[in-house]
Parts: C-alpha cells; sequence; structure tokens
C-alpha cells in the first residue's frame, strides 16, 4: 500500500461529500486538516454546504448547537489533536442532548513522525468516551462511508453524539 | 476603564435590551448574565447557558446563520467573552447581520470572587471585535452611549458589538431552570420546529 496521502483520499473523500449532501448537512464548522482538504474544497464550491472556517475546534461544538436550536444540521471536522480543546465545551452536547457528528483525522498513531502528535492522538478516543460521545473508529473506505452515514443518521433523528474516527492507517502518513 | 465614571447597572442594562428585543433570541453566558435576563422574566425565546464558558457567542452564530431573518442577541460577561475571545474573528469572517453580541463589563470574575479580569486591566474588548471586522463595535460608559447601542438592537446590520462597562455589583441570583434538554426542546419550538 502506499503511503502518499494524495493517493490514498481521492475516492472516499468524493463520497465522503455525497454521504454528507445526502443527509442534507447545512454547515461543515471546521479547524483544517490535510485528511480533510478534499471535503473543505468541495464545501467551497458547493452551493448549498457552507463551511465554516474556526479558530479553535470547540467553536465547532458550540455552533453546531447554535444551528440546531435554529433548525440546521451540522458536521465538525477536526483532527485529534483538537478533541482536547473540546473536552469541556462537549458537556453544553451531553446536557442539553444536542445532535452531534464530528469527522475526526487521526494523527500519533500509525506511522507517524512528529512525537508531539502522540499524546493526544492515543488519548482521543478515550477523551471522547469520557464525555458521553459514542465513536466508531474507521480504518478503511468502506468503514469511513458506513460509519459517517449511520452516524448521520442516528444523530439527527434521536439526538445522538457520534464521532467517527479516520484512521491514520486510512489517510496515509504523513510525508516529511 | 475609570471606575468612578461608571454609573450603568447590569440589571437596568439588560432590562431595557430585553423590553425592545422585539422578535430578537437572546442566548445569555453563564453565571450573571444568565440570572440577568432571567430576571426580566421567563421565555421560551432565551437560552441559557449554566455552563460550556467560552460558547455563547458561538452558540448565537449557529442561530443567527442557520434563521438569516431571526435576529440574535448574545448577552455574556468579559470573563466569559475572554475565554472564547477566538470567536469573534471567527464572526468576522462569517459577518451575520442578524446577531449582536453584549458583553456585560465589570472587569471581574464575579461568580468567583470578584478577581479582576484582563479588561482591568487595559484590555479593550471593542477593540478587539473592530479588528475582527465587526460592522460596528461600541464603547458604552455612559447613558447617552447605551442608548445610542440600543438604536442598533435588535440587530439587522451587524454583526454588531457592544461593549458595557456597569458597575462591579453583585445582584441577588435569579435562577432559571437548569435542565438542558428542556430549555432546548421550548427554544426549537418557539421557533416552529419540532422539540428535537
Amino acid at each position: 500500500m502506499s503511503t502518499k496521502r494524495k493517493i490514498n483520499i481521492t475516492n472516499w473523500e468524493n463520497n465522503l461529500f455525497d454521504i454528507i449532501k445526502k443527509h442534507n448537512v447545512d454547515f461543515l464548522p471546521y479547524v483544517p486538516d490535510a485528511g480533510h482538504a478534499k471535503l473543505i474544497s468541495l464545501s467551497e464550491k458547493d452551493h448549498f454546504i457552507k463551511p465554516i472556517v474556526l479558530t479553535t475546534e470547540e467553536e465547532g461544538i458550540a455552533f453546531s448547537s447554535g444551528a440546531w436550536l435554529g433548525g440546521k444540521k451540522s458536521v465538525l471536522l477536526m483532527q485529534s489533536s483538537g478533541v482536547g480543546n473540546c473536552i469541556n465545551m462537549l458537556s453544553l452536547l451531553t446536557n442539553c442532548n444536542f445532535p452531534f457528528v464530528a469527522l475526526i483525522t487521526m494523527r500519533g498513531e500509525f506511522g507517524e513522525f512528529n512525537s508531539w502528535q502522540v499524546p493526544m492522538g492515543q488519548a482521543t478516543q478515550s477523551c471522547l468516551e469520557s464525555m458521553g460521545v459514542v465513536v466508531h473508529r474507521a480504518s478503511n473506505p468502506i468503514e469511513v462511508e458506513s460509519f459517517t452515514d449511520a452516524a448521520l443518521y442516528s444523530a439527527f433523528s434521536s439526538d445522538q453524539q457520534i464521532a467517527v474516527l479516520l484512521s491514520q492507517k486510512l489517510i496515509g502518513r504523513k510525508e516529511w | 476603564m475609570v471606575k468612578n465614571e461608571i454609573n450603568l447597572k447590569r440589571r437596568e442594562v439588560v432590562k431595557q435590551i430585553v423590553d425592545n428585543r422585539c422578535e430578537a433570541k437572546i442566548i445569555s453566558g453563564l453565571g450573571s448574565p444568565t440570572y440577568d435576563v432571567f430576571d426580566t422574566g421567563d421565555s421560551d425565546s432565551n437560552f441559557y447557558l449554566w455552563g460550556a464558558m467560552g460558547g455563547s457567542t458561538m452558540i448565537g452564530l449557529g442561530l443567527a446563520m442557520a434563521n438569516p431573518n431571526l435576529p440574535v442577541i448574545v448577552i455574556t460577561g468579559d470573563g466569559e467573552m475572554l475565554m472564547g475571545v477566538g470567536s469573534l474573528a471567527t464572526i468576522g469572517v462569517q459577518q451575520p447581520k442578524n446577531l449582536a453580541i453584549i458583553v456585560l463589563n465589570n472587569g471581574y470574575y464575579g461568580e468567583t470572587g470578584m478577581q479582576k479580569s484582563h479588561t482591568s486591566f487595559g484590555v479593550h474588548l471593542d477593540k478587539i471585535a473592530e479588528a475582527s471586522n465587526f460592522k460596528n463595535s461600541f464603547l458604552v460608559n455612559t447613558h447617552n452611549d447605551f442608548y445610542n447601542l440600543l438604536n442598533y438592537l435588535p440587530p439587522k446590520n451587524g454583526p454588531i458589538f457592544g461593549n458595557i462597562n456597569i458597575e462591579p455589583q453583585n445582584p441577588p441570583r435569579s435562577l432559571p431552570i437548569l435542565d438542558g434538554v428542556e430549555l432546548k426542546n421550548r427554544f426549537r419550538k418557539s421557533i416552529g420546529l419540532k422539540a428535537s
């Protein structure tokens, strides 16, 4: 298998965008990651979905909740390092039972070069679960598509909080 | 700010904003701003925060962008605004015409024993909002300043920022319900959405 991200991210990211559109998602708040670049770029050209650039990831949790108060759907895009920034803001979701979907690209695991990414990457899943967020870990294109589709369905049909982790094996190692 | 020139009182200021809200939805930041808004009378159109510090402005942005014709007023304190200060840049990017951020600035963390906040040490939130490309950003020290700000509420040509310097006082707490699910459901019903 190639370790070049650009080779690995082509088709499933297009499919992911189609799934997000199928669920009538209105907003994609994001702190960028290379693994989300295609999704962000597609949303910038889309007439319906609006990307919202954030200064820090917890802004996206509050934004998603406010948008839902007004009847609109959001999907938060971030990388694993941002999960730590979100911990207390996740209490907004569990206290109010706001629907929530995050697509989180993983760093600090498979083949990571930058050791500074490892502590938060290793703690990402347990931090989310500690705050009551259901976590699905996707390791291949079929899983990421089916988990995202399922997460969107569950979150917006019955007020669930779900994160889909896109493993570093899926998105490919960052080349240095 | 020069303390001896400040004579605006938080409850009076908030009551006048609420009395002039028309159709506006109000998000209140945790601590005293939530008590101030509730003290004017409860409403399904208020979403009170009891936690999630730093989140009120972004909840306001999400709501405002979901409903561009619905005016949204966020009322919070200097402490919460400082924790979410990056959100001013995020709001500046989106330029929601229907959003106003009102900061009740007493220069202190009132809920935790009146420790001085950054605004007591020369940090100017209205200048941060102005530099973040808010359409209008007001520093409010006097009653005249405040009446001028009221002309811009509910917001139609925002984003509007109001940095209202208020007396550092802690009026009796006035506590709304804590149940976040109920607050969410009744708020959504108030704009014609199903509860969940």
